[in-house]
């Protein structure tokens, strides 16, 4: 895949090469031949360059690995495609991304994961690689051929938002997931206890009269997946954590040798519940934004590694599905355009180094998602992101590229801007 | 957008109504004294005013409903406006587009003035958020957010059978508050009128999160609810409720928090009980309770056309307006 270009020979000169996954992290140059690092600092010998990037002043890190963005395609078109919303990833940095299972048709057979992934290598911009659906039609009653998808090239299996019947199906697709050593990704979020809420359960739910989705929809179902867990011996990921009581568990199990990852989305690490106090349908998520003190602990947990990923969590919508009274508002955020300078902010504001926040968006999610990728290694792939951490930029409709221009952030002045990024040593981005 | 900024024009006028929330001592004031001298013209033979003559209002009810739409619809005829009736069943609307789509035709056609019930809480706080700029918003009940003319009628009620001081005042809503539009915009209005005491008494199952900070001390027992109160406000529950089990049954709600005489002994003997109907009798209250001495239920009826008019009038003309 991506064979043309390969041969090109590539120098990224006087970046500040940041590899978190081999901690990296000083001015050097980086040098790419066939589709690979082959080298850094150092040119081997006889490297004679095709094409040189200047990275002076710039940062140099493994592309982006995001773990869960929306691209629309198939089945919902008029909200973005994957060529539309791919080459928004690349414009941001991001060289891999995982598309959920919840597509029309869903991902539960393989000829959907063949789909997208010819669509993706026809844009070729990014690398996008799937969950499929660990239960047909996502109906929650019969599980999916496991096995079929995982060699169409599923890293993983998920019910997405959608509830199972009953614990007992879960716990046999635990089991049967873990036959074929396939990640579980769950979505703690009890489907009855949420109960159709929008927002959480809590002072602004209760000041507006919005049906509220308590904590416990979220501490509940992490606590029966933590006990199924346990009981399957499945390797399991906790998507989108919103509590930091939920946080606190999963860590806990941690400790105590459970298999379990978990990732949270960027717009909980900046909005609240707080945010929806004016019935804002662009702060319409689900799950939904909790208080202003978990927004403190899902950081805390970020910082002690609880949770090893920062996902943009994008999901590009048409102007139309957020003008409505709230409730009747589509949930979600498009994300993509700002995973790389919202994260940023988080250094600025010492939430965390900016070696580790690399690791968030890179080692850690590929991680998760048992791929090769997020690295800088000898003979990785030459998946790069190279950005001004200084850049100064608004985000508004001409800057913005995917094609759902529904974010809260519209207008926020952003700090750290791609300027070049390269898939299998091949630049599919440069800025102007 | 806050509701405020929407609501009031930047002289602080009122441009829409649509929650109680935000609006001040001032303005809540206001309105109950324009709607004081309404409530003359509705006493008078001729019962009509000029305010709005040549205006059009639209009744657009995306939710059943019959007295809130009627007292709607006779106070804009008694301000003299043509009134049209729209009742949207939420069946045949698809969501926020043809909500929308509905606005823009009307919009098309000059309508003046919406008045607007939805199920969805926000509903009213969008179509004025995208209704264009002549035309002004009235909020009629939205989901279990705000209905904040029948917290006004309430306060004209009470201030009628009780004085203007707010502040000497106990007063206690009783029953469903979770999904009551109508105790979120009492509470708000009591409190902004400075109301000595404010209470809320229900089931756990039927208070929402943190219930306190709505403003309002919280009470699960009746007869603790209700000691030595001067106003007692029943609302309505609604029969789904027992399938939704937020309740075993009508009959243990009634037991414990249905209104009867003796349990009245508990509140100040010159209690004044109201109800924004309509009422299930023998679940939230006897019959006796409804229909005797200390109920003001239908005053409160009568009263929701005068507060109506005064509503309607002010959002209209923005500047005080009183009766020719």
């Amino acid at each position: 895949m991506y064979a043309h270009d390969k041969a090109q020979r590539i120098q990224i000169s006087g970046g500040r090469v940041i590899d978190p996954a081999n901690k990296v992290d000083r001015v050097q140059n980086v040098y790419i031949a066939d589709g690979k690092v082959i080298a850094l600092d150092k040119a081997p010998q006889d490297f004679q360059a095709d094409m040189e990037i200047d990275a002076h002043h710039r940062i140099v890190c493994p592309g982006l690995v995001d773990v869960s963005a929306r691209l629309r395609e198939p089945g919902q078109e008029q909200k973005a495609t994957i060529a539309t919303e791919t080459l928004a990833a690349a414009s941001a940095g991001i060289t891999t991304l995982c598309c959920p299972p919840d597509t029309h048709p869903v991902i539960d057979t393989p000829a959907v994961t063949e789909f997208i992934r010819l669509r993706a290598e026809a844009a070729g911009n990014t690398r996008v690689v799937t969950l499929g659906a660990l239960t047909q039609s996502l109906l929650g009653e019969q599980l999916s051929e496991m096995a079929a998808l995982r060699k169409a090239g599923c890293v993983g299996v998920s019910n997405a938002l959608k509830p199972l019947l009953n614990p007992l199906i879960l716990r046999r697709a635990m089991e049967y997931a873990a036959t074929f050593d396939l990640t579980v990704f769950l979505y703690p979020n009890d489907h009855w206890l949420a109960n159709g809420g929008c927002v959480h359960e809590g002072r602004v739910a209760t000041r507006l009269g919005l049906p509220g989705i308590p904590e416990a929809a979220e501490t509940a179902a992490v606590a029966r997946d933590l006990a199924l867990i346990e009981q399957t011996g499945v390797r399991a990921h906790f998507c989108r954590l919103t509590t930091g009581r939920a946080a606190r568990m999963i860590a806990r199990a941690q400790y105590d040798g459970i298999p379990v990852t978990a990732d949270v989305a960027i717009p909980y690490l900046y909005l609240s519940e707080v945010d929806i106090s004016g019935f804002d349908s662009l702060c319409h998520l689900i799950p939904p934004l909790r208080t202003v003190e978990d927004r403190q602990q899902l950081r805390e947990a970020l910082q002690q590694g609880i949770a090893s990923a920062i996902c943009s969590d994008h999901q590009p919508h048409e102007p139309n599905a957020k003008l409505g009274p709230f409730p009747a508002t589509e949930p979600g955020i498009s994300g993509l355009d700002t995973l790389l300078p919202l994260s940023l902010r988080l250094v600025d504001e010492h939430s965390l180094e900016l070696i580790d926040l690399i690791y968030l968006l890179t080692a850690g999610p590929a991680k998760i998602l048992g791929l090769p990728y997020g690295t800088l290694s000898i003979d990785a792939e030459a998946d790069i992101c190279i950005f001004d951490p200084l850049a100064i930029w608004q985000l508004d409709n001409r800057t913005m590229r995917s094609h759902g221009l529904n974010t809260p952030f519209m207008g926020w002045e952003m700090k750290g801007r791609v300027t070049h990024t390269l898939l299998s040593g091949k630049l599919v981005y440069t800025l102007n | 957008m806050s509701g405020n900024t929407l609501q009031l024009d930047k002289n602080g006028r009122l441009r829409h109504f649509l929650s109680i929330d935000g609006l001040n001592h001032h303005l809540l004031t206001e309105i109950l004294d324009t709607a004081e001298s309404f409530a003359g013209v509705t006493e008078q033979t001729v019962k009509k005013v000029p305010l709005l003559r040549g205006k059009t209002i639209v009744n657009l009810f995306f939710e059943a409903s019959t007295r809130t739409r009627t007292t709607f619809e006779l106070a804009a005829k008694r301000l003299s406006a043509d009134v049209l009736n729209i009742n949207i069943t939420q069946s045949s609307t698809v969501k926020g587009e043809t909500l929308l789509d509905t606005l823009r035709n009307l919009e098309a056609m000059h309508v003046d003035m919406f008045i607007v019930r939805h199920a969805d809480s926000g509903a009213a706080h969008f179509i004025a958020a995208n209704a264009a700029a002549h035309t002004s918003v009235i909020n009629a009940g939205d989901g279990w957010h705000s209905h904040p003319t029948q917290a006004m009628l309430d306060m004209f009620t009470i201030r009628r059978v009780k004085g203007a001081d707010f502040g000497s005042l106990r007063v206690a809503i009783v029953g469903d508050i979770l999904h009551s539009r109508v105790a979120r915009s009492q509470i708000h209005a009591l409190n902004t009128l400075n109301t000595g005491e404010v209470r809320i008494v229900a089931p756990k199952t039927l208070l929402p999160a943190d219930a306190k900070s709505l403003g309002a001390q919280v009470y699960h027992n009746l007869q603790a609810g209700i000691k030595d109160v001067d106003v007692i406000i029943m609302l309505r529950l609604q029969r789904e409720r027992m399938q939704g089990a937020f309740l075993p049954s009508e009959h243990e709600y009634f037991e414990l928090f249905g209104l009867t005489e003796k349990k009245l002994g508990h509140a100040s003997p010159d209690v004044t009980v109201m109800h924004p109907g309509p009422i299930n009798r023998g679940v939230e209250m006897d019959s006796e309770v409804a229909d005797g001495p200390r109920s003001v239920i239908l005053e409160q009826v009568t009263h929701g056309i005068a507060v109506r008019m005064a509503v309607m009038s002010m959002a209209m003309a923005r500047k005080e307006v009183t009766p020719g």
